[in-house]
């Protein structure tokens, strides 16, 4: 008996691969309000968000590269830049949504001072946040029990609505009214703002009214709706501001007495509080 | 005057000027569509307390509405400072008021 012939393969032929890796060609801002955009070319890879690139051009390319990131996973809104000329948590935006034509353009957030590259000064933007009376004040002591909140009340449901900010500032970079008015406060303080005067534990709810509808307040939002586009957790500034607007204006014909007048005290320490 | 007096100032006058405007605008086509001349007009308008009212209050809505968002204007697109873009709202009102008054009267002082 033969064996049977064993039987040979043709050694199995790829084509070489020809193809180069794909890349992805970066323009970021380098410089303070004074510089120029710098070209980086990094390697595309699958499921890369802009913080990776910005990551991996400054672990590769440009270890001097300045920017802002902690938690990486959306939480912390520290990595807010501006990316293809829109506002954006870098950290939850894949590139694969954003390049155009296989290239991106990274910018530190607009309307506030750019410090160095990537990373802007937010002093102004949180200044505002205290200016419109966003600081919570209780009324009532540790000692007390906590105080009862129906969830399903209208305001407390209004205040829900617009609880989860995380002061990322996309919202303020995104406004074209803080552009153009230097004192306007801003979707992101305005916003807190109509959170608190609609919290029934809140001791200032009438100082706060008045700081969020007195100078660069409410009246000055052209409900352009930019906040409420841009905002990464989906909360709407816009709705907010309306809001506020409503209330300044009934609380001008018919004095709320559900916001009674805080003590004169109390009423100044909101306004001195602190940045 | 404050920001929040200025805005519910502009609401409330817009609150008006909306109805005044809407029959402001039918009084027009009705005029038009039924041929009237300028005399039949104003042997209606003279000496009617009612026109007078009604176009004194339209004048005057206008006189607060305009020039408060005239100011905003100013403030935002202009370099001028708030208080500048307050004085020139403020003499545009003037104005406003002046010619505004003086058309309603014309046409409702019995000649």
């Amino acid at each position: 008996m033969h064996a049977p012939a064993p039987k040979t393969l043709a050694p199995k032929t790829l084509a070489p691969k020809t193809l180069a890796p794909k890349t992805l060609k970066v323009r970021i801002w380098r410089g303070r309000e004074e510089g120029s955009f710098c070209s980086y070319e990094v390697p595309a890879r699958d499921n890369q968000t802009v913080l990776d690139v910005v990551t991996e051009v400054q672990r590769r390319h440009e270890p001097a590269l300045a920017y802002r990131f902690a938690c990486r996973v959306g939480v912390c809104g520290s990595c807010a830049m501006t990316v293809n000329g829109v506002p954006r948590w870098t950290c939850r935006t894949h590139v694969a949504k954003v390049a155009e034509a296989g290239a991106i353009t990274i910018e530190p957030l607009r309307n506030m001072p750019r410090i160095k590259d990537l990373a802007c000064d937010m002093r102004g933007f949180f200044d505002k946040w205290q200016k419109a009376g966003g600081r919570f004040s209780g009324t009532a002591t540790r000692a007390e029990p906590p105080a009862k909140v129906d969830p399903a009340n209208p305001r407390r449901r209004a205040a829900d609505a617009a609880i989860e900010c995380i002061n990322c500032a996309v919202c303020y970079s995104a406004c074209d009214v803080v552009s153009w008015n230097e004192a306007y406060l801003g979707p992101a303080a305005l916003n807190r703002a109509w959170t608190v005067v609609n919290d029934e534990r809140h001791a200032l709810r009438r100082t706060t009214l008045d700081l969020a509808t007195g100078e660069g307040g409410c009246g000055n939002c052209h409900t352009q709706g930019s906040c409420m586009r841009h905002c990464p957790v989906g909360i709407s500034p816009t709705e907010s501001i309306a809001g506020l607007k409503r209330m300044s204006l009934l609380s001008f014909l018919v004095r709320d007495r559900d916001a009674a007048e805080a003590p004169a005290g109390a009423r100044a320490e909101a306004e001195e509080a602190p940045a | 005057m404050s920001e929040r007096t200025l805005f519910a100032a502009q609401r409330l006058s817009a609150l008006l000027l909306g109805p005044l405007v809407l029959v402001h605008l039918a009084l027009i086509l009705y005029a038009v569509q039924d041929g009237l001349t300028a005399s039949e007009i104003l042997s209606r308008t003279r000496g009617s307390a009612g026109w007078a009212f009604f176009y004194g209050l339209f004048v005057l809505a206008a006189a607060v509405h305009a020039p408060i968002g005239l100011r905003n204007v100013l403030a935002e697109w202009t370099p001028l400072p708030p208080r500048a873009a307050g004085i020139l709202a403020a003499l545009f009102a003037a104005l406003l008021l002046v010619l505004g008054a003086r058309a309603v009267l014309a046409v409702v002082v019995p000649a």
